[in-house]
Order: structure tokens, then C-alpha cells, then sequence
């Protein structure tokens, strides 16, 4: 077994410098490196490039970052629901780039595969494919896009053990899997660090090979962002 | 005239029997509420889940378990999760049956813009690009003007485009519309309303052939 566990959120992010670029899991607030981002916010390095579906709310997920005024640029498909992030982004502070949800998941994929670029339909004839190559197959256009280049990734799982196989939970899973591995270190946190061999080999999504480092998160908040319930009758 | 959840509720219709169904925001999530209950759909949420249920009972909510909209939601017998890259290859793979979306302007080649107001309101398109450049059968769900009474059903869209010639089906609070590439085709008038109503509200050029029933609702 290679191990992979790091005895603290500090041995995990050694390296993160300022002008990184960054990919961070998640869905809305759902499946957030907390741990990872909360060290971030900690170490005050800025210049920072990240890429994530979302930008998460005014006070919790990478809005912590944005708020500290350390990230540079977005690379995002849905920013909605964050204020600061909207007025940075309005005055020229952040730099914002805006990908089809698709496109973003299959940069990484592909960076994590070994593919240099992907042709994808999605954003043809619009102003995300302005500049990019086009090309058709089979009589419909697509869209040349690159797959990403990263430093680091931090990825949330459910579980995982010291030889940094995971296994997520439910939609916290969503970018987390596609961005192991797509990194030069990807850095995954886990609620529950289970002693190897514990885990069925048959349950694993992500196998340890595409993760550097592994350590279990001091606490999770799992903020839900839209808490909507139906009444028993 | 309809409401929203009337839309909804026609809309629903279209739903058959083994149909996968991705819901956009809005007005499409409320078809769930409305499909027949004698035939098998599943529902698909972009971020990751297949089989989408209800929302959960008070005290049962899950922070792991949300759709696209972020909101607390519930799974059914059958259901599965899967990460974002595979969700897409069920959207752009044409495994996904039906897609129902919101939209602030189609035009009357199929072309859809929902995602950006320059200048004012800049979210992101979120999937909704994936979806419309791969979803063989895409249905908009909208109101027909907008809040300053404008048409929404126009010759040229003037906001930036979620995708071009896409769009199969319109159902509005008036009307439901086909997209035929010449214009848009008048189906059926929603209760109350007039051909010249729909016409009124439609800036793109309408193709009215023959008597024009009412929406069976």
C-alpha cells in the first residue's frame, strides 16, 4: 500500500502559493472542501486562479476566499447567489470566466485522462465559443476546448483510507471524481479516514492512484443552501 | 390565460411512458407535480442524480442530497448518483429524453437565450448549454411577455444565445407554439384566449393554420 494519509490540513496544503490555479469540488455548497478552504482563507495567499462550478455564498465555501479578496479569477458555469461576487466582478476586480456546466466537468476529465482537449456541441454559436476552433462531425458543429491545467485540486469525499481510495456520498460527489487526478496534487478530505482494508475494493469510485494526499476533516458544517421540505399529512 | 403552474400542468403532457427528464429552474420543476401517475418517468438533475423524488419531510433533509437548484430533495426506488462528467455524457450522449426550460427569449429559428443580461444580470448558463445543444426534444416553458410586456417569441433573439436552432416546442401562459424554422406554428390557444391575443403578443412571425383549438388542461 502507497500511503497517502498526511497528519493534518497543514502537511495536506504544503506547496499552495500565491498565482496558484486551483480546481475545487462542490455543487452549490454540496460537496466543498471545507477543511481545504478554510486553511486557504487561513494562509491569506491571493493572486489565485479557481476553477469551480460555483463561487459559493457570501459567508461560506470559496465566497470565504473571495471576500479576503484572494482569488483573481473565476472559471465558473453558474455564479448566482453571491453578492460580494457580483460586485467584484462588476467592478473589474474579478476576473470571470463562464463555461457550459458540461464543458467545465470534461476539462477536467480530460485533464485527469490524458486528452489535451475535447470537442464538445455545447456554447456553438454562442459567445463562449467566439475565438475557438469549430469543427463538424457527422454534420453537426462543435467546439474545440482544452482541458485544464491545474496545481492543486481539493476534492470533499464520504469516505476514504490512507491508500487514498474514495467513496462519495449521494450529490456531494458531483466535480470531486473528475478532478482527482486532473491536478499536478490533488488533495482529498474526507469526513471518515477508515483503516485500509476496510473499504470493498468493489465500492471504490475514485482509486487511490489519483490522489496524493488524504486526511480527514477536523468538522463539517454541510451548510444547506435551498432547505426545502414537504409536510406529512 | 395560465398560470404557472397551469403551464406546468400542459406541459406534463408531453411526458410518455419511459421517458428520462431533465427539469430546468422554475416553472419546469413544477411538471414533476403533474405527470401522469400510470406511466414510469425518471428524472434527471444535472448535478448528479437520476431518479429524483419529492422533497424530503421536515427534519429528513440531507445536505448530500440536492438538484440543480440546490434545494433538498428525496431519491426513489431506483434511483442512482453519479459524478458531473458522466451526468453530461447522459445529456450530450442523447440519453435523456426530454429537456423543459425556462427562457427570457426564443426566436423563431429555435435559437434560446436564458443565461445573460448585459450590464444586469450575469449568472451563468449553468447547464443549460449542454442541454440545449444535445437534447433532441426541448420543450420552453415561459410566460409569452415579459414584465415590461414585451414578446419573448421574437424574429431575432437580442439577448447573448444559449444555443441556436434548438428549441422543438413552446408552452406560455397564451399558447403552445412549434418551431418550425418559418415561423412560430399556433397549436393551441390557452382557455380564454384568442388567435388575436397570441398574435398580439408575438413579435415573431406566427403560422396560424385552420381553426385553433383550446389547451385540454
Amino acid at each position: 500500500m502507497i500511503n497517502k494519509k498526511v497528519g493534518s490540513v497543514d502537511d495536506a496544503l504544503q506547496g499552495v502559493k500565491s498565482g496558484m490555479t486551483f480546481m475545487f469540488g462542490g455543487f452549490g455548497l454540496s460537496g466543498i472542501a471545507e477543511n481545504s478552504i478554510a486553511k486557504l482563507v487561513e494562509l491569506g495567499i491571493n493572486n489565485l486562479t479557481c476553477i469551480s462550478n460555483n463561487a459559493g455564498v457570501d459567508d461560506f465555501g470559496l465566497g470565504l476566499l473571495l471576500h479576503q479578496k484572494q482569488i483573481k479569477k473565476m472559471i465558473s458555469s453558474y455564479v448566482g447567489e453571491n453578492d460580494e461576487f457580483e460586485r467584484q466582478m462588476l467592478s473589474g476586480e474579478l476576473d470571470v470566466e463562464l463555461i457550459p456546466q458540461g464543458t467545465l466537468a470534461e476539462r477536467c476529465r480530460a485533464a485527469q485522462a490524458g486528452f489535451p482537449a475535447i470537442y464538445t456541441p455545447a456554447g456553438f454559436g454562442t459567445e463562449v465559443a467566439e475565438g475557438k476552433e469549430t469543427r463538424e462531425f457527422n454534420g453537426k458543429m462543435y467546439v474545440l476546448e482544452h482541458a485544464f491545467k491545474a496545481d492543486f485540486a481539493f476534492v470533499k469525499a464520504w469516505k476514504g483510507d490512507a491508500a487514498g481510495n474514495l467513496i462519495f456520498k449521494g450529490t456531494a460527489r458531483n466535480f470531486n471524481p473528475n478532478m482527482c487526478g486532473a491536478a499536478t496534487i490533488t488533495v482529498a478530505e474526507v469526513e471518515e479516514l477508515v483503516p485500509v482494508g476496510t473499504l470493498d475494493p468493489n465500492h471504490i469510485h475514485i482509486p487511490g492512484i489519483f490522489v496524493q494526499r488524504i486526511y480527514q476533516g477536523a468538522k463539517y458544517e454541510k451548510r444547506i443552501e435551498q432547505r426545502t421540505v414537504r409536510q406529512k399529512n | 390565460m395560465l398560470d404557472k403552474n397551469g403551464i406546468a400542468k400542459r406541459i406534463a403532457k408531453e411526458v410518455q411512458d419511459g421517458y428520462y427528464v431533465n427539469l430546468g429552474i422554475g416553472i419546469p420543476t413544477l411538471v414533476a407535480n403533474y405527470v401522469r401517475d400510470d406511466i414510469e418517468v425518471e428524472f434527471q438533475s444535472e448535478n448528479g442524480v437520476l431518479g429524483m423524488g419529492p422533497f424530503p419531510f421536515e427534519g429528513e433533509e440531507d445536505a448530500d442530497i440536492i438538484n440543480a437548484g440546490k434545494q433538498t430533495i428525496t431519491t426513489l426506488p431506483g434511483a442512482s448518483f453519479f459524478d458531473s462528467a458522466m451526468s453530461f455524457s447522459m445529456i450530450r450522449g442523447q440519453h435523456v429524453h426530454l429537456t423543459i426550460l425556462g427562457a427570457m427569449e426564443v426566436s423563431e429559428k429555435g435559437d434560446i437565450a436564458n443565461w445573460k443580461i448585459p450590464g444586469k444580470m450575469v449568472k451563468g448558463m449553468g447547464g443549460a448549454m449542454d442541454l440545449v445543444a444535445s437534447a433532441e426534444n426541448i420543450i420552453v416553458a415561459m410566460m409569452h411577455t415579459n414584465k415590461a410586456g414585451e414578446s419573448k417569441l421574437l424574429k431575432k433573439c437580442s439577448l447573448p444565445l444559449t444555443g441556436v436552432k434548438c428549441v422543438k416546442k413552446i408552452v406560455t401562459n397564451l399558447a403552445v407554439l412549434e418551431v418550425t424554422g418559418k415561423g412560430f406554428k399556433l397549436l393551441e390557444r390557452a382557455p380564454g384566449i384568442s388567435v388575436e391575443e397570441i398574435q398580439k403578443a408575438t413579435e415573431g412571425k406566427l403560422i396560424v393554420e385552420g381553426t385553433i383549438p383550446e389547451m385540454d388542461i
